[in-house]
């Protein structure tokens, strides 16, 4: 038994997708402990109501003007203040930009140890542990946590939750003590506005490369995205030579993306490229080089020429994902 | 002023990595080891702003075994001025925190006003120190920056938060960031830069001098890792036949009612 705060990020006044995920395998590896989600902002609305049915027994809402940007200072003053309080066994975070910006720190205020981006947890010998991805994916080790609270960020798709049992989902206050100037200020939000769901978060993924040839046969892409509900990717050739920006790479130096779905079209498959999907559930390879070793990895492949295939992709998605 | 750079080294990403046996690390002998590269755009950060201020000194700081000297060397042959190693037996197997404690307090005493890392070591992928060391220091951080422009007191950056969403922060110094691609291209080391490198000083503490003995080590990590294993082969894939119109429609088939992800 565990008691485990879940840290939730709140968007557009509403918990992110990764809650239910985490609140699900809270609610399953806390075996009767608490559950606990903990939300932090400087007006969030309604954004605990219906926590509950999510996992949540207790919701502790944590608003304070200092919050209303991420400044990592105030929010890893507030989070580590809230967690102390709350004082639970387990903390869990999406290892998302934000939750690998903020747990770390706020860890450490709290002298606590973060097992960082897991794409597993489970109860072991000493409590929870969970499993690490390492060197770009060419090994695995399962990772303990010697502290009290034990933190793990978790790469966001890595549970598949099924039928949670609902908690109360009581909502409580927390006021945090907070100074006025943390050094950090958010002058201004540009934004591109193009990719709405990011990457990292995506449950489905088109990713082209190199081949693709130009910024405007990227747009091929936007269609069977759309009607997949999914985010568009890219190889770093493709970035480099100017077809899709670098917030669209995956790999090694882009992001690390843990999709149900993966579609890589034109990607050769270089080992910096799999390190950013390889743990994709499944691997879509359309690839007109019979031997490129993106086959190797692949779930599913098309050997053939993605301009034809593309096209033909996108009707049969229509076809079938409208009816 | 005093420019601190974090820097680890780390495999070349073309290494094989090989689990130890007993499944308790990954074997050293093949591995060619590099700076990491995220680094490297710290290093250059470093450097820079050094030839903008027209004074002040780039230092190097990492903490590893012996051989972490040489991605240090490296460094300095692009132009860092001195090293500081921590290398000493007593650190080695530190966790994140461990090391971002020994690291801090390292900054402290070299006296150093701004602080430059990557964003994150390519080998553990952690993404941890930097932040950790701010919190230590109770100094503001900014991660993934990919853009910096000094202003005196205060810095201005830009950190891609996702979704296509840039933060453009004001950052007081002094202050903890790290580096991502797109900030800067690294120099390469010139053959005048590596002879001058080996003469820089290199300064070493000890766990000890840095106060930090109850803190690293891997006795005294709060993060463990253990069981290394080879990532799980997939399954073989299935190659689709047949008329590219037919495979496509199989695809889409397959997707939703074999794979269930559509
Ligand atoms: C330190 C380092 C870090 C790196 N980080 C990354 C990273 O983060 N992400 C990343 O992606 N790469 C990264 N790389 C680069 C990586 O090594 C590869 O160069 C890159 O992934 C190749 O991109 P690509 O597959 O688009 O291009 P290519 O390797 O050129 O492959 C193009 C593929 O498209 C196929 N093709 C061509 N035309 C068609 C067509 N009409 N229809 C179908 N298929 C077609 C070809 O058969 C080929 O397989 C890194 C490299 C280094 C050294």
């Amino acid at each position: 038994m565990a008691d485990i705060l879940v840290f939730c990020e709140v968007a557009g006044g509403k918990v992110k997708g990764t809650a239910r995920e985490l609140l699900g395998k809270a609610k399953e590896l806390a075996d009767g402990g608490d559950v606990t989600a903990c939300l932090l902002g400087s007006d969030l609305g309604d954004a605990a109501d219906g926590l509950g049915e999510l996992g949540a027994d207790t919701v502790i809402k944590v608003e304070h003007d200092a919050l209303a940007s991420y400044v990592p200072g105030a929010w890893a003053a507030a989070l580590s203040q809230a967690i102390e309080d709350n004082n639970p066994d387990v903390v869990l975070g999406a290892a998302s930009v934000l939750g690998k910006d903020l747990l770390p720190r706020a860890a450490a205020l709290l002298e606590a140890g973060v097992a960082a981006d897991c794409t597993d947890l489970r109860e072991g010998d000493d409590g929870i542990e969970g499993t690490r991805s390492l060197y770009s994916g060419k090994a695995l080790a399962t990772v303990s946590v010697n502290s009290e609270p034990k933190f793990f960020s978790i790469r966001p798709n890595s549970f598949v939750i099924g039928d949670v049992e609902a908690g109360d989902g009581d909502v409580e206050d927390f006021e945090a003590d907070l100074e006025d100037d943390y050094g950090y200020e958010v002058v201004e939000v540009e934004s591109s506005g193009g990719d709405v769901i990011d990457l990292t978060e995506a449950t489905r993924i088109i990713s082209g490369g190199r081949s693709l040839k130009s910024l405007e046969n990227f747009g091929l892409f936007d269609e069977p995205a759309r009607l997949m509900g999914g985010a568009i990717g890219a190889s770093r050739a493709a970035v480099d030579a100017g077809y899709a920006t670098h917030s669209m790479q995956v790999g090694q130096t882009g992001k690390v993306v843990n999709p149900q779905l993966y579609i890589a079209a034109g990607i050769s498959g270089a080992i910096q490229h799999l390190a950013g999907m390889r743990t994709s559930k499944v691997i879509v390879a359309i690839n007109k080089d019979a031997d490129a070793p993106i086959f190797q990895h692949a779930t599913y492949g098309i050997v053939g020429d993605l301009f034809e295939v593309m096209p033909m992709l996108t009707e049969e998605l229509a076809k079938v994902l409208s009816d | 002023m005093k420019i601190g750079v974090l820097l680890k080294q780390v495999p070349d990403t073309e290494s094989k990595i090989r689990i130890a046996g007993g499944g308790d690390g990954i074997e050293d002998g093949d591995i060619k080891w590099i700076i990491n590269p995220y680094d490297e755009y710290a290093v250059e950060e470093a450097i820079r702003l050094k030839e903008k201020l027209g004074e002040g000194e780039v230092i190097i700081l990492s903490l590893g075994p012996a051989r972490t000297l040489d991605a240090a060397r490296t460094a300095l042959a692009m132009g860092g001025d001195r090293a500081v190693i921590l290398d000493e037996d007593a650190f080695q197997g530190s966790d994140a925190y461990g090391t971002a404690k020994a690291l801090a307090a390292a900054i402290e005493k070299e006296e150093i006003g701004i602080v430059f890392g990557g964003r994150q070591a390519i080998d553990l992928d952690n993404n941890q120190v930097p932040q950790i060391v701010g919190g230590l220091l109770g100094w503001p951080h900014a991660t993934w920056i990919n853009s910096f422009e000094f202003e005196g007191d205060s810095a201005t950056v830009k950190r891609p938060v996702g979704g296509g969403s840039v933060d453009v922060v004001k950052v007081s110094i002094p202050a903890v960031f790290t580096c991502s691609k797109g900030l800067n291209e690294p120099r390469y080391a010139s053959l005048p830069g590596i002879m001058k490198a080996k003469r820089k000083p290199v300064t070493k503490y000890s766990a000890d001098d840095l106060g930090v003995s109850d803190d690293v080590g891997a006795d005294n990590a709060l993060t463990v890792l253990s069981d290394f294993t080879p990532p799980a082969a997939r399954p073989a894939g299935r190659i689709l036949q047949g008329e590219l119109s037919d495979q496509v429609a199989e695809l889409v088939k397959l997707l939703r009612e074999e794979a269930k992800v559509l």
